[in-house]
């Protein structure tokens, strides 16, 4: 009882980072139609100058640790916006340049952060009470887990509540439907493209954050691992889905630990299996819309 | 290559006392579409007068839609397009729509994961949309403002379209086939609204129901094999059985979308 436990709630806290990385691919593809194979790196770049930041103002604190947080969101906020704009604008519909870009900017940065902080991981120091752990139903689950799964959930609820309740948020879900219709209405919708890279960038930086806390180091191949299963739970959960992605990012990740566990640590290969098996049967995922606006 | 002096046909002299003789709301001069390297707009070169009903017309498949798409900049196009007097053709869609252009698309294009409300929100551009205009012509959005448009029936979307368009105020409309596929009640409702909204503001209209038509038009520019061949008065073309079936294709007291009764008077 007390393993199941544990896997749930690790599985729960992994989901919550595929989940931030999901989030903003899917959001991406929805709108715009753009595999971003670039957006590990906002996560990364994120990551590191968020504790750069951190480490600056002083170790192991939680005000130190908001800082990081805050600063990874708007550095990948930033990264992502500024790749919209000086990149990914010139090639809207040039889908295979597209591709092409984004994979080179990806190799590029990890090269570049390889430069700047090495190639070994750098570990971080967060608030004592993140690596303690707190007894539920027996198991002894790390706190750092709890702190993921509320952020995820914080960053779907804005999310949801930005697209449901904001003319920005309208006139992306108008767009993720019907682009073409929605400049014949007068409106300019590239503007509309950089504030969903910023809010994807913004959702990267601050899983970058989490993800070091959860792994207790940032290198920079962090967000290149996460954002492999990142597009998987993308297109399991039917791309330009933001609930179909909050699903998939729990199922994926719960899926992954209790195969780990049971199965003897071939959790990837279940993931690429599940991936498999949701592609025969529902090949445009679980919450797949009905038609593609690429 | 056509020239475009062609296209002020013979027939164009014989307008009678027209009353936009003034400067036009829109100038095409030789304008080109191509859809994914096919040309489907070629030479296309008319007005459309300040005031009343354009009706731009031809056969399925003539490149009408493409015309307005090509002037919207929704398609890649070459030529000349003014606007109120200053051109447009290098202006990106938003912009040029921002100038008072209203666009009813064929097949109304509404978003169907939207709402009524939000679909009509998203086409206010102006400070003080007359959101009481498009409430008074169109009642049945009132009640089923919360309903997701996709679950609309046809007519019920085409008012949506309509509304869109009519909430701004606008210039110019560019409506495409706001009749197609609907009951002739709501054929009817479509062409009364539009017959109002006339009154204030020039429209290009695509039409292929000839009583609409009738209706509606004050002058008519014919589209065949992508060209204009035809510009002028409503009434000279609508008075020609012969013109009628040369250009439409169709018999004019045997539209088959028509009702048998054509006694509609041309406006
Ligand atoms: N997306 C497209 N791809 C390729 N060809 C297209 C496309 N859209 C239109 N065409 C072609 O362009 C030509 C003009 O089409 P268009 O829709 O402008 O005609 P139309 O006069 O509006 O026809 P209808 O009366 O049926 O609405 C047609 O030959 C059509 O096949
Ligand atoms: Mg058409």
């Amino acid at each position: 009882m007390s393993t199941l436990v544990l896997l749930l709630v690790t599985g729960l806290g992994l989901g919550a980072l595929y989940f931030l990385v999901a989030s903003g691919l899917s959001l991406i593809y929805g709108l715009m139609g753009v595999l971003n194979f670039a957006h590990g790196s906002f996560l990364t770049v994120g990551a590191f100058i968020g504790w750069e930041v951190s480490r600056r103002l002083s170790d192991g604190s939680w005000w130190a640790l908001v800082a990081a947080m805050l600063v990874g969101a708007l550095v990948g906020a930033l990264a992502a916006a500024a790749t919209e704009f000086f990149l990914i604008r010139r090639l809207y519909n040039r889908h295979i340049e597209q591709v092409l870009v984004t994979v080179g900017l990806a190799l590029a940065t990890v090269a570049l952060f390889e430069g700047i902080w090495g190639t070994d991981p750098t570990y971080v120091t967060s608030p004592a009470w993140l690596a303690q752990t707190t007894e539920i139903l027996g198991a002894r689950i790390p706190n750092n887990r709890f702190l993921l799964i509320a952020l995820a959930v914080l960053v779907l609820v804005t999310i949801v509540g930005f697209l449901r309740f904001t003319r920005y948020g309208l006139i992306i879900r108008a767009g993720v439907e019907n682009r073409t219709m929605v400049t014949a209405l007068g409106i300019d919708v590239r503007r509309a493209f950089t504030v969903v890279f910023a809010i994807g960038g913004a959702a990267a930086g601050l899983g970058g954050v989490l993800a070091s806390i959860y792994y207790g180091y940032v290198s920079a191949h962090i967000g290149s691992s996460l954002l492999i299963f990142a597009f998987i739970v993308t297109v399991i959960g039917g791309l330009g889905s933001l609930g179909g992605a909050a699903i998939a990012s729990v199922l994926v990740a719960v899926l992954q630990q209790f195969a780990n566990f049971y199965l003897g640590g071939t959790g990837d290969l279940a993931v690429v299996l599940a991936l498999a098996a949701v592609l025969l049967v529902r090949p445009r995922g679980l919450l797949g819309a009905k038609g593609s606006t690429a | 290559m056509t020239d475009p002096i062609r296209t002020e046909s013979p027939r164009t002299e014989s307008i009678r006392t027209e009353p936009a003789r003034t400067e036009p709301i829109l100038r095409v001069r030789n304008l080109y579409g191509r859809i994914a390297g096919q040309q489907v707009v070629e030479d296309v070169s008319f007005d459309v007068p300040g005031t009343g009903v354009t009706a731009l017309l031809g056969r399925n498949g003539v490149g009408k839609t493409s015309t307005i798409r090509s002037i919207l900049g929704l398609i890649e196009r070459t030529g000349e397009v003014t606007f109120a007097g200053s051109r447009v053709d290098r202006l990106p869609t938003h912009r040029i729509v921002q100038r008072g252009v209203g666009y009813v698309p064929e097949d109304r294009e509404v978003f169907a994961k939207l709402t009524v409300t939000e679909n009509l929100r998203l086409a206010e551009r102006d400070a003080h949309p007359n959101r009481a205009l498009v409430e008074a012509l169109f009642p049945d959005l009132v009640q089923r403002r919360a309903q997701l448009a996709g679950t609309l029936s046809g007519g019920q979307q085409q008012m949506v379209s309509l509304a869109r368009a009519l909430l701004n105020t606008n210039r110019l409309l560019l409506v495409d086939e706001p009749t197609k596929g609907l009951s002739p009640k709501i054929v009817g409702e479509v062409t009364e609204a539009l017959l109002a909204a006339a009154a204030t503001v020039p429209i290009l209209l695509v039409e292929q129901n000839l009583q609409v038509i009738r209706r509606l038009a004050d002058r008519v520019v014919v589209l065949s094999g992508g060209r204009v061949v035809f510009t002028g008065d409503a009434a000279d073309l609508l008075d020609d059985p012969e013109l009628i079936q040369r250009y439409l294709g169709v018999h004019s007291g045997a539209d088959p979308a028509d009702t048998t009764t054509d006694a509609a008077v041309p406006a």
